[in-house]
């Protein structure tokens, strides 16, 4: 099936399509979600959940404080999560600011990291208030300095207030910016979007507007990658898949911190989406901290004693 | 006449300020001769896990108290010991096969001894601290800072002076603690839990852990992030194989006689020594 069919753009069949999406039941939602995180896991089944985790990290720093140095440093960590094991695989790709992008994507072209991609929040991130052309440039000034990932915001307060034409068409254009040079993630920020019914409308709007990616959060509200979140976004990408053919992915971002969460999502993932989406490109963990607790878990099961925070490196 | 039932109660874990049971839901069970006494929980690995992470959490807030403060909540620790005392004795005699009489002294002496430990809290700076001369136009200080996370074998009799023995000169420093109680009279250690949950002690600066000691201590020995180790309650024959599983961590492990005191404070110190520029 095709969506152009339905979809021409306009307000008012984005809004006739979205109105035919059906209610997320929130309580089956919520008990599924949590009934998959019980599962108990085995050691091998664990040990290759934490190695495809550490694959799967978007390794963020998002801070006003940031500095080439740090951003510098990261990349080093994201090419060699564990100093001393060559085994760890290197993370899926460096989440920055605009104005870092070159930075790092100069010091992982030195340090060997040519496959890592480097990924770059715009769309006047995190909140998304800003005109469109100050947008559009904000895209094109990171593809420019190296991204070939762009995570977008959409404008919440657009989406909330039913201007369904206004969100599709800023994502169409951000898209046609990223062209075939970068690929484009679109952030809902589900913690503002207060239903799971408009966090699956919110997905399909961003899917049909032509997202590679739709992700979760931007890190800086809370709640973030809830298990229930997450898990309507996973059937909203399974389901546009048996209609369209097309694989979207998923990235989960913010409030994952420790391997138990990341493992969680993975079983999500898997039950949800299919092994299909288990794989760096097509689903993703944006984090910062989870990284160190990825890289304990997999020494404690090397070495068969807990680990100490002080043998990963501070970020 | 009585028809009333008991209400028995259930002997838990002490993690970071909450009573668990064990992860495991697994209990061990204590006599006294013949007769059935409880069902304390026996701590599995992961409950040894969660407490250390609980400890090392609370472990900068604990540090960065004020000596005068934490001098207050360990006497404010003792004003609550004292309370129990009757409750302390009683068990003390049910499972240590001593009478009443010597239950209580060892209860007296116990709250005595943490009063003397806590007495520390503010003069440690000053007696195992100080100003070096040193050749050259600098100030030089050396600071005793404690060492972070420490794992605590108490020994299993006397039950309760033994564990205040213990735990007093870890704690008086500003480390948090790990303790796996009296195998075969881990009651008072319990009451004990329930006398630091109404003290003042901040959640996770005092875990306290019952069950199988030397199913424990190896893992404890072995774990990356508990800084430093008291064994004296572990049995000697098993000692040698704990400091070992801990050399390779770097920990420091000690175990003391009943005598030591000053000793087993700056035991678990670290030196922080500091050059400052005088004047210009």
């Amino acid at each position: 099936m095709n969506y152009s069919a339905i979809i021409d753009g306009s307000e008012a069949s984005l809004k006739n399509f979205l109105r035919t999406l059906p209610g997320v039941d929130q309580v089956g939602a919520e008990s599924r979600a949590a009934m998959l995180a019980t599962r108990s896991i085995k050691n091998a089944t664990k040990s290759y959940a934490i190695d495809l985790a550490i694959s799967m990290v978007d390794l963020t720093t998002l801070e006003g404080a940031d500095t080439p140095g740090k951003v510098r440093a990261l990349c080093s960590k994201a090419m060699r999560p564990d100093p001393t094991d060559p085994t760890v695989p290197h993370v899926g790709a460096i989440c920055v600011y605009n104005d870092m992008v070159s930075v790092a994507r100069q010091h992982l072209d030195l340090i060997g990291g040519h496959d890592i991609p480097v990924a770059a929040v715009t769309t006047a991130f995190p909140s998304g208030r800003a005109s469109m052309p100050v947008k559009i440039q904000d895209t094109q000034d990171a593809i420019t300095a190296g991204a070939t990932e762009i995570d977008m915001v959409i404008d919440r307060g657009a989406f909330l207030s039913g201007q369904y034409g206004q969100v599709f068409e800023e994502i169409k254009i951000i898209k046609e910016v990223c062209g075939e040079k970068a690929h484009l993630k679109v952030i809902l920020e589900t913690g503002e979007l207060v239903t799971y019914d408009n966090v699956r409308k919110a997905s399909y709007l961003a899917m049909l507007a032509g997202a590679d990616f739709i992700k979760t959060s931007t890190g800086k509200v809370s709640p973030a990658a809830t298990p229930p979140v997450v898990l309507v976004m996973l059937e909203a990408v399974r389901d546009f898949y048996s209609m369209t053919n097309v694989k979207i992915g998923v990235k989960a971002a913010g409030g994952i911190r420790t391997t138990k969460d990341a493992i969680k999502q993975l079983v999500l993932v898997n039950e949800t989406a299919g092994p299909d989406w288990l794989n760096p490109g097509l689903f993703r963990i944006g984090a910062s901290a989870l990284l160190n607790d990825l890289l304990m878990q997999r020494m404690k099961m090397r070495d068969g004693r807990y680990a100490s925070p002080n043998y990963v490196t501070i970020d | 006449m009585s028809n009333r039932i008991d209400v028995r109660k259930t002997y838990k874990l002490f993690i970071n300020g909450q009573f668990p049971r064990s992860e495991s839901g697994r209990v061990y069970e204590i006599k006294s001769g013949k007769d059935f006494v409880a069902n304390p929980s026996q701590a599995s690995r992961k409950d040894m896990r969660d407490a250390v992470t609980a400890a090392r959490a609370a472990q900068p807030g604990w540090a960065n108290a004020t000596a005068y403060n934490r001098g207050q909540i360990l006497y404010r620790i003792a004003e609550m010991l004292e309370g129990r005392t009757s409750q302390f004795v009683e068990e003390i005699s049910l499972l240590e096969k001593v009478t009443s009489i010597q239950a209580k002294a060892q209860v007296k002496q116990s709250i005595d001894q943490w009063v003397w430990y806590a007495g520390w809290a503010d003069k440690i700076a000053t007696a195992f601290g100080s100003t070096n001369p040193v050749a050259g136009p600098y100030y030089n200080f050396t600071i005793p800072e404690p060492m972070g996370v420490v794992g605590i074998l108490a020994p299993e009799k006397p039950s309760l002076l033994g564990l205040v023995n213990c735990l007093a000169p870890v704690l008086v420093s500003g480390n948090t603690a790990v303790l796996v109680a009296s195998q075969s009279a881990p009651l008072t250690a319990i009451t004990f839990a329930e006398v630091l949950a109404t003290s003042d002690l901040p959640a996770g600066v005092c875990n306290i852990l019952t069950g199988i000691k030397d199913e424990i201590a190896p893992w404890m020995a072995s774990h990356m992030d508990i800084n430093a180790m008291d064994i004296s309650g572990a049995a000697k024959k098993t000692q040698p194989a704990l400091r070992e599983a801990g050399a390779d961590n770097l920990k420091r492990i000690f175990s003391f006689s009943d005598k030591a005191k000053t000793q087993r404070m700056t035991s678990f110190l670290e030196a922080k020594t500091i050059w400052h520029t005088i004047g210009i």
